[in-house]
């Protein structure tokens, strides 16, 4: 298929695969974060781990936007979704994660109404159809949703529409990667960028993560071989000795951001003081709300929500995944409480989070599956 | 006991609880990795219980919810050896006379889509699941939970394409009920079918009977049916030239089982689509099913919305392709076969059958990696069939 087969040419890995195994220093171990939930997906969808030799490890990082909800902002949205008034809509990677008191499937089985939507602007269409409702739109996601989330809330005001507000969960990825950068419990080589956020925010919001923290980072495509491809790169600049940020997806990623996208969340949406973070805990400045200016559509302030932090269960180290200081496997529950039928963490549900890919994906000894496919 | 005694038993180290685990198991030259696949064996292999308070979608999805609520509540309380099985269709002995029988409903949205429509679906999946029984397919009946204010020409259109649906099938539906519930009860039109077959051949299929060496063959091009309903609900503004491939396929039956008698299983891939189907044979034979990805035949427009849907063609839905796991000295013949019938013109054999690790599907990717294939969990598409 065009367009898709070029970036996942068997032929062409066996190549790189070769010259990252030269690249590679005797007795040294590299350790690299892919911030990406997208990335964790297409590692393990195709395999790649295959192609990496056995001291170049891949981290997950905290990108998948439904594994840091924390369980209170689940509860608020439940809280608001249970309104008779009310028809929630959000993205179908939210429809299983467990909240305090169970999941959006579960609501939507004790009598409420939430729906899955692939765009937001599908909620609006919802509203037009129930004028006698009021849709609420849970917007979940990094800078890489957040322009539709903006442009839906635009389009609502232009429409003169008042049945509809979202309930905004948006999250922003630089502070995430500076706590992470800050934990002490992590030794990290380098970082594969993420490439959909970087379409919207550009390369050089990272710049620092090369300068202050002396670690290279190249923003990585989401097909395997732009992943190889990312991971050769990097060890080609430790190798050289340098630390910077390169641009593995021009293809896709402007070096300065899309400036467009970037003026409509800030034109409707602004920092939000602190938010927390599943696992991460709180973090300043790391998430957005809507602007005062658009505050007819800010669900949180027509509603009011239980607005209660929900510890996470006790057993559950999605935390510790979620920075790569565990591997999914190592966490107490994983597999055995914790699967992606009945998640007890978030990083179980999303085909994006580090444990359901691993759990679905990769569970076995790569020497034993090795053995039994090529057999 | 003394107290000092239990002073002394009072682990003190940090990970006395995993100790005690490797202890318990003796298990001290397994790795902590292999430890923990280990764990996650015995939990796969526990008795399925449904614990949510509600039934939510999820139970209908065909995976591992679904899974869990046939084993824990029907068949707990339904329990006798035809049903046990839990096969497409229960096979009942009269005298020297074996039939098949079975029973499918149909909630499929949107009614009507490219390749066919509820009606043609609700013949076409009961014949099915006759044919996968390697029945040939008798009589139907057909049930239909209407709501208040469907238009009586849709239900024209929906039985005349039953009825030809039947014609062309070689069944008669031959008997019926009717029931109208008021509106907003229902989504329009509901189809339940039932049917018989009579089993005229002495096969005996069964998802615990693959063996290390079987080949596993697909009948055509995969997903077709579950990226065209879903297209055809319009939500999501995508265009491809796909239709659904609904088809009868007791024919196909016929003529595989004619030249590899010893077929071990066949199965429609529905709901749950293909990787539902090889789970299923590696748990209930303990074999391991191992496919290549490059030859599992899809359609570049099926693949192509699955792409950009983030969907996986291996769990999509059929209504017209079948699955057969193969002993390999058979494998040309059924081949030749399948490839004889218009039906069968894209059959391709997709993997093989090992021996470890026992209960699961691998994949060799397409990009010369390797993963598993798990069973689907939660419901990647809208209501299908």
């Amino acid at each position: 298929m065009k367009f898709v087969d070029e970036f996942r040419d068997a032929e062409k890995a066996r190549v790189l695969s070769a010259r990252i195994a030269e690249l590679c220093e005797p007795g040294r171990h590299y350790k690299f974060m892919e911030v990406c939930g997208g990335h964790t997906h297409t590692i393990y969808k195709h395999g790649l781990e295959d192609y990496l030799p056995e001291t170049v490890s891949l981290v997950h990082g905290p990108g998948c936007p439904v594994c840091v909800i924390p369980m209170g902002r689940l509860d608020d949205a439940i809280a608001i979704a249970e309104r008779p008034d009310v028809i929630m809509t959000t993205f179908g990677d939210m429809m299983r994660v467990p909240g305090g008191r169970g999941s959006f499937y579960d609501a939507n089985a004790g009598g409420a109404d939430i729906r899955m939507v692939y765009s937001p602007l599908d909620s609006l269409k919802i509203a037009r159809a129930n004028p006698d409702k009021h849709v609420v739109f849970m917007a979940i996601g990094f800078e890489t949703t957040a322009p539709s989330t903006a442009m839906t809330v635009l389009r609502a005001a232009a429409e003169g529409l008042d049945n509809f507000s979202i309930f905004c969960n948006h999250v922003t990825i630089i502070p995430a990667i500076k706590a992470i950068l800050d934990s002490p419990d992590l030794r990290l080589d380098g970082f594969l960028g993420p490439g959909h956020v970087s379409t919207v925010i550009g390369c050089r919001p990272y710049e620092f993560i090369a300068r202050e923290h002396g670690k290279p980072l190249v923003c990585a495509g989401f097909e395997p071989l732009d992943i190889l491809q990312s991971v050769f790169i990097l060890l080609t600049q430790l190798r050289e000795g340098r630390s910077e940020v390169e641009n593995q997806y021009s293809r896709v990623v402007p070096w300065n951001g899309n400036a467009k996208a970037l003026r409509v969340i800030g034109q409707t949406m602004q920092l939000r003081p602190y938010f927390e973070w599943r696992g991460l805990g709180f973090i300043a400045q790391s998430a957005l709300q809507v602007r005062d200016t658009y505050a007819k559509y800010d669900a949180e302030r027509i509603f009011s929500v239980p607005g209660v932090r929900v510890a996470d269960p006790k057993a559950c180290q999605c935390g510790e995944v979620l920075k790569g200081v565990l591997k999914p496997w190592e966490c107490k529950v994983f597999g055995t409480a914790c699967t992606p039928e009945t998640p007890i963490g978030t990083c179980m549900v999303s085909s994006e989070g580090a444990c359901a890919a691993y759990y679905n994906f990769g569970r076995f000894t790569r020497e034993r599956v090795k053995e039994a496919t090529h057999a | 006991m003394t107290t000092q005694d239990l002073g002394a038993s009072i682990p003190t180290r940090a990970n006395w609880a995993e100790e005690a685990v490797v202890a318990h198991a003796g298990a001290e030259h397994l790795t902590r990795e292999e430890q923990v696949l280990e764990r996650i064996k015995r939990a796969r292999a526990r008795k399925p219980r449904v614990k949510e308070p509600r039934i939510t979608l999820a139970h209908g999805a065909g995976g591992k919810a679904t899974h869990n609520l046939i084993n824990a509540i029907f068949l707990e309380a339904f329990r006798n050896p035809e049903l046990e099985q839990l096969a497409d269709a229960a096979v009942l002995s009269l005298g020297d006379t074996r039939l098949a029988f079975t029973t499918d409903s149909y909630v499929v949205s949107p009614l009507f889509f490219p390749g066919g429509d509820i009606g043609e679906l609700a013949v076409n999946g009961t014949v099915n699941d006759l044919a996968m029984a390697g029945a040939r397919p008798l009589s139907l009946s057909a049930g239909f939970i209407l709501e208040e204010g469907f238009p009586t020409e849709d239900l024209r259109r929906i039985v005349a394409s039953m009825a030809s649906a039947a014609q062309r099938a070689g069944v008669h539906i031959v008997t019926g009920d009717t029931k109208v519930v008021q509106r907003g009860k229902g989504d329009g039109c509901y189809i339940n079918t039932a049917g018989v077959g009579l089993l005229e051949r002495p096969v005996s299929l069964s998802p615990a009977a693959a063996r290390p060496g079987d080949a596993v063959v697909v009948s055509g091009p995969i997903g077709d049916h579950g990226i065209t309903v879903m297209l055809a609900r319009g939500e999501l503004d995508i265009e491809a030239d796909v239709r659904s491939d609904t088809a009868p396929l007791h024919e196909l039956t016929a003529a595989l089982l004619t030249a590899a008698p010893n077929t071990r299983m066949l199965r429609d891939a529905t709901r749950g689509g293909v990787a539902t189907i090889l789970n299923e044979v590696a748990v209930a034979s303990q074999v391991a099913v191992v496919v290549d990805e490059n030859a599992v035949p899809v359609r570049d427009e099926v693949r192509g919305a699955s792409e950009l849907l983030g969907i996986d063609p291996l769990y999509v839905a059929c209504e017209g392709r079948l699955v057969a796991f193969i002993p390999a000295e058979q494998v040309d013949a059924a081949l030749a076969a399948l490839h004889a019938h218009e039906l069968g013109a894209g059959a391709a054999v997709i993997g093989r059958v090992g021996d470890d690790p026992p209960g699961l599907v691998l994949l060799r990717t397409g990009f010369g990696g390797t993963r598993i294939v798990d069973m689907l969990v939660g419901d990647p598409l809208p209501r299908i069939c």
